[in-house]
């Protein structure tokens, strides 16, 4: 999976899913509201420098506690298309790959980049700073397949139509 | 349940393995793993529906494996949550799935277990991170986001990077006044919020056997704050008696083979303030009717207690007594990130159910022998 976009950093080790959608929104279900309340309980001003094509890049274990996809939703319905971390928690990064969102762990690019740099992605191993190149841990071949199906919806949609 | 390789494996590999179409598995390896339960709330639950929509999925792969929990803005808080858990109950009706509703049921992890659909051995595929609480009875519960959950719901199994598995060893015995709590607290501290990451803790050593289900069940509850994708105890004679009439599916114990990969870890193991309010919450209807029939309820109001009927309420900061700036709390809830609880401005303390019944007394944290 590919994508690339304008770089926004957000700092902190250990960033959790309350803090990025705090539990109160979670019975909101239109997208755009959802985006509205996107990192409500750590930094509302973040919001306001999320503008077109957004590549995040965060620090260590980003996205810890809560399976709650809003988070997600609200960072689609933002602009986001890919997020460059340090390291991710586990069952968010299984949210990015399900939903179609470009994730790679490289700490160097994480190091590299700045506010508005540009950024691409290619999930089968490398992140471009401002045209210098990083490598990235490959995702293993089935992530692979789930990015270039779209996500876990289309590759579960192909598979019941065989 | 049978597998086919002869390599020593962990008790999670284990389970993996008989759950997966593989003859052999290692850590880091993707794997496609089939579900015995599926499991989602109010929450979870309508993100879930829409999703499996998309998929062009009508029928969810087996009804009698399927269960919805309404817990988590229960009695409802607004109209939009009321929404949300009359989709979940149509949803159930029309798929005829199990369904637990309002006044029904309780806190999803606690209800499944005492509801027998927790077996050793078996895979439940949770929409909520604390689905690793089943690991309390040896089963490999894990949390999974509602798209997760859809796929979940169609096919009957989930793509899964099989973890390694850190062994909590636990030595000697709790003294006055320690759970459980305390335990799981003092290994979150030890490993730190990302120790556990892409791995699952085996909780195992006397210390573990030691231990009660209801401090089993808080343990595991809370693997998944140190990141890990489960927390698990071998199941023992204390399990299957608890599951005796209750289980809905044969199971048999299991646990890890000798010289299977491990890391290591050694661990030791009135009424109410004035200016302090309290809150109980039994965790399901069940419990909350043992406590009455034992005159606690009574108790706890006499002493000015407010006793909520089972919800999630609070603890993620739901409705049912969220905090104001400048308040703190000690909960025996199972996160204290900043704003869960309510305000960002507001404190949470996890602590030990003794702990947070001084603390209520005392209207500050005092060790529970200072009031005992």
């Amino acid at each position: 999976m590919r994508t690339d976009g304008t770089a926004v950093r957000v700092h902190g080790d250990d960033l959790d899913t309350d803090v990025m959608y705090p539990g109160a929104f979670l019975n909101i279900e239109d997208p755009a509201e959802m985006a509205s309340h996107l990192f409500e309980g750590f930094d509302p001003s973040l919001r306001e420098r999320l503008e077109g094509d957004t590549i995040l890049v965060v620090d260590r274990n980003f996205g810890i506690g809560s399976s709650r996809e809003h988070v997600l939703v609200a960072m689609k319905a933002s602009g986001v298309r890919g997020i460059v971390g340090k390291s991710f928690a586990r069952i968010f990064f299984r949210n990015c790959a399900n939903l179609g969102l470009a994730a790679v762990r490289c700490p160097e690019a994480v190091d590299a980049a700045r506010d508005r740099s540009r950024i691409a992605i290619d999930t089968a191993g490398t992140v471009e700073v401002d045209g210098r190149q990083f490598e990235a841990p490959p995702a293993p071949p089935f992530l692979l397949e789930l990015g270039a199906a779209g996500g876990l919806v289309e590759w579960t949609a192909a598979r019941l139509s065989r | 349940m049978p597998w086919r390789s002869s390599l020593p494996h962990t008790l999670a590999e284990k389970i993996l393995l008989a759950h997966s179409d593989v003859d052999e598995l290692r850590p880091g390896d993707v794997v496609t793993v089939r579900c015995d339960v599926v499991m989602a709330n109010d929450v979870s639950g309508p993100v879930a529906f829409r999703a499996m929509e998309r998929m062009g999925a009508t029928r969810v792969f087996d009804p009698e494996r399927v269960v919805m929990v309404a817990d988590h803005f229960v009695p409802a808080k607004d109209a939009r949550s009321a929404e949300l858990q009359r989709r979940l109950e149509t949803w159930s009706r029309e798929q005829g799935v199990a369904f637990y509703g309002q006044g029904r049921g309780g806190i999803e992890h606690t209800l499944l277990c005492e509801e027998g659909w927790v077996t050793p051995g078996s895979v439940i595929a949770g929409g909520d991170s604390h689905t690793c609480t089943y690991g309390a009875l040896g089963s490999f519960g894990t949390g999974l986001g509602s798209t997760d959950i859809a796929s979940c719901l169609a096919l009957g199994s989930f793509w899964q990077q099989v973890p390694e598995t850190i062994a909590v060893e636990l030595d000697g015995s709790p003294g006055e006044y320690v759970t459980g709590k305390d335990v799981i607290l003092a290994v979150l501290a030890e490993i730190g919020v990302g120790g556990g990451t892409n791995a699952v803790l085996e909780f195992r050593g006397p210390g573990a056997e030691a231990l009660s289900l209801d401090e089993r069940l808080a343990v595991a509850n809370m693997a998944v704050e140190a990141g890990a994708e489960t927390g698990i105890f071998p199941a023992d004679e204390s399990v299957r008696q608890y599951l005796d009439g209750r289980a809905r599916w044969e199971w048999r114990p299991e646990r890890s083979d000798d010289g299977a990969e491990l890391r290591q870890r050694l661990l030791a193991g009135r009424s109410v303030d004035p200016g302090t309010r309290a809150i109980v919450v039994p965790a399901t209807q069940a419990i909350w009717r043992e406590a009455a029939a034992e005159g606690l309820l009574d108790t706890f109001v006499e002493a000015g207690v407010m006793v909520s009927t089972p919800t999630c309420g609070a603890c993620f900061g739901g409705s049912n007594g969220v905090l104001a700036a400048g308040e703190t709390a000690v909960a025996t809830t199972n996160r204290n990130f900043r704003g869960r609880m309510g305000s960002p401005e507001a404190q949470v303390y996890l602590a030990n159910a003794w702990v947070a019944a001084a603390a209520a007394v005392a209207g500050e944290l005092v060790h529970p022998r200072e009031i005992a």
